[in-house]
């Protein structure tokens, strides 16, 4: 993920604290290892049985705060859902939706969307993860797969610009029609002016100190 | 005809037919022209200032006479931008920003926020045990002063007024309940990473037992003027029609999905904050319509009631145990208390950081304005909402403010079940439909 120089995001003046020279690198959640614990093993192997090109379309198994994160190929997404929310042994009935997530230290993946999947035969839940460029931001449409996506999908190409291929119809929801831009990437800015209070004035938001 | 320059019914000629825009006024212009016409078609926009749609929702529908053909939500009237806000402030200053999406549900919001980052910190089982039998104790009443706003107003928009005068009455003990113990009415703050803001005031409990004799009585005249009455089943049996592979396809969860008839509560099914020590019964209907979700919503009242008083017993039990992790360098420097306006620092922990510890003040100002750093990851945590689940994604990238917060919003997603549950029926149906959804669109638009 992200890299962090110095400590207390002041840039530009001198380095009276000593910690201007720190570098943190922001640490990405590796692939777990077998055996995963849990439900975990069983919701994969049966996934595995029952989708044959499992190994081309799972990229990662990712097991952290005890959740099972898998992360999809873009192109395999709409495969991969029918067989989690088909298959007897794995029946995720429900999606809870699409969260986009902007990283835009993360080359050509820039673009994440995440659903949490929850299947209610057998009480558990998973997660879908797929990474998409920036300069391409297309992912198959899963609203075909769980209808309750329609919003979510649409939501998420409002505030992230990513596109959902085969939406039956992918317009702005929150935002007006003619909005330019879309308000959460990590480039568009906050916004907010300085407020005078007191006598003392309190800068926007986006421009008060942060401590990194 | 000069129809066409009619200020208030102009028409104009489209691919499809003529189409009318009528704003208002002049009615005798757009039924003649309409008598003309060789089918009656009609786009009514609904809202987004409309008395009956449960806040700024707006719906396009179009009409066959009395029919709805299609019914359409327009939303985004309320959008606030709460989730790109709190990526610019620490992670506990977080709560004060999502206590404010569903502002009928604010505890809701609040825990389920706090159990997302405290899974992310690592720290669910640190919580104390005090703490979460305070937050199951403020979501339950919160459940009851949210239920009391979706009952009043439902009934309300159906044209009954008296449901409304009582629920708002019961409301307001809850509310009372509340500022009695936060401080403050809504958007109370109160749940906070790793426990609650500040312990229950000095006998509460026995006041809270009070409210809810009190509660448990009162309920009964709103069950008195509904329950089996003939007109108000006329307008709520069969309506707002959703079976259980609608709700399922559609993510719809909470009373609709009950009235379904599965019993999916997520206090039972995959409890938090120590749900499975409790005894309550998940309600359900096999109605799946407007009138069986009147019914769960009635009698969720009593099962909170009743959480309620197990909450009380058990915090009798755990008097002056803490309610905030044992952390230091994640726990809130000092309980909070409740001055004449709102909650604040209590003066014994501003006389010791100002006049004795110099410690203690480095200590405040380090928790206070950096905050505490959360490992990077992600996590997703959820809480039954008095409607549906409300599911928080939280994304860490090791920092001291969220890289990222995703509300869930159960209002949002169920919203989307008004075309399924109004196309085909009434108009006057529409209402009775959006009303057993209860969205609260603080929370659909976020």
């Amino acid at each position: 993920m992200s890299n962090e120089k110095g400590m207390f995001g002041v840039h530009g003046s001198g380095d009276t604290s000593g910690f201007g020279g720190l570098v943190r690198s922001g640490a990405s959640t590796g692939s777990a290892e077998r055996p995963y614990g849990s439900y975990f093993d069983e919701v994969t192997d049966e996934l595995e049985r029952a989708y044959p090109e499992f190994s081309d379309a799972i990229e990662r198994v990712v097991i952290h705060c005890g959740e099972l994160t898998l992360h999809v190929k873009a192109s395999k997404l709409v495969e991969t859902a029918f067989k989690l929310r088909d298959t007897q042994s794995l029946r995720f009935e429900m999606c809870l939706g699409v969260s986009g997530v902007h990283y835009p230290e993360d080359k050509d993946r820039e673009m994440h969307a995440v659903y949490p999947l929850l299947s209610l035969t057998h009480n558990r839940r998973i997660r879908l993860e797929v990474s998409v460029p920036d300069s391409n931001p297309h992912i198959p449409s899963l609203v075909e797969v769980w209808a309750g996506n329609n919003w979510h999908e649409r939501e998420t190409f409002d505030m992230f610009g990513i596109i959902f291929d085969g939406h039956p119809g992918l317009t702005r929801i929150l935002m007006p029609d003619d909005w330019p831009g879309h308000p959460q990437r990590k480039d568009y800015p906050l916004g907010g002016i300085p407020i005078e209070y007191k006598g003392a004035t309190v800068p926007a938001p986006s421009e008060r100190r942060s401590y990194r | 005809m000069t129809i066409n320059n009619d200020a208030y019914a102009p028409s104009q000629e489209t691919t499809e037919g003529r189409v009318y825009s009528v704003t208002g006024g002049d009615w005798d212009s757009l039924v003649t022209e309409i008598g003309q016409a060789k089918e009656e078609r009609v786009v009514v926009n609904m809202g987004p200032q409309h008395p009956s749609t449960h806040g700024v929702l707006r719906l396009v529908l179009e009409l066959e006479g009395e029919t709805i053909t299609e019914a359409r939500a327009g939303i985004g009237y309320l959008h606030t931008g709460i989730e790109k806000n709190t990526e610019y402030r620490s992670w506990t200053q977080g709560v004060t920003f999502v206590t404010r999406m569903d502002y009928l549900a604010p505890i809701f919001n609040e825990t389920a926020y706090c159990l997302s980052l405290e899974k992310l910190l690592g720290i669910t089982n640190d919580v104390p045990v005090r703490a979460s039998e305070i937050r199951v104790l403020m979501m339950e009443l919160n459940r009851i002063s949210s239920h009391m706003v979706a009952l009043g107003t439902g009934a309300l928009e159906l044209g009954a007024l008296s449901p409304m005068i009582f629920a708002f009455r019961e409301r307001e003990l809850v509310l009372d309940l509340f500022e009695y113990i936060s401080g403050l009415r809504m958007n109370m703050a109160y749940v906070r990473p790793g426990g609650v803001a500040q312990d229950l005031p000095k006998g509460a409990t026995k006041r809270i037992r009070e409210t809810v004799s009190q509660l448990r009585t009162n309920f009964k005249d709103n069950a008195r003027l509904l329950i089996g009455n003939t007109i108000w089943m006329k307008r709520t049996q069969g309506i707002g029609y959703l079976d259980l592979a609608g709700c399922t396809t559609l993510g719809i969860t909470g009373p609709v999905l009950r009235s379904a008839g599965l019993p999916w509560d997520l206090r039972k099914t995959q409890p938090y904050c120590g749900y499975e020590n409790y005894e309550f019964d998940v309600i359900t209907t096999e109605s799946c319509d407007v009138y069986g979700r009147f019914l769960i919503r009635m009698e969720e009242l009593e099962q909170s009631l009743r959480i309620i008083e197990q909450a009380c017993d058990k915090l009798d039990i755990s008097e002056g145990q803490p309610v905030m992790v044992a952390d230091k360098k994640i726990a809130w420097p000092a309980q909070l208390s409740v001055g004449k306006d709102g909650m604040g620092n209590s003066l014994d922990h501003i006389r010791e950081i100002m006049g004795e510890s110099m410690e203690s003040l480095i200590h405040h100002f380090k928790i206070v304005t950096e905050g505490f750093r959360v490992p990077a990851g992600q996590s997703y945590a959820a809480v039954e909402s008095p409607r549906g689940e409300t599911g928080v994604h939280l994304v860490s990238d090791g920092g001291t403010r969220p890289y990222r917060v995703h509300f869930r919003e159960p209002s949002f997603n169920n919203l989307q079940a008004t075309s399924a549950m109004a196309e085909g029926g009434m108009i006057a149906d529409v209402i009775g439909a959006v009303a057993s959804i209860d969205p609260v669109m603080g929370g659909v638009d976020r």
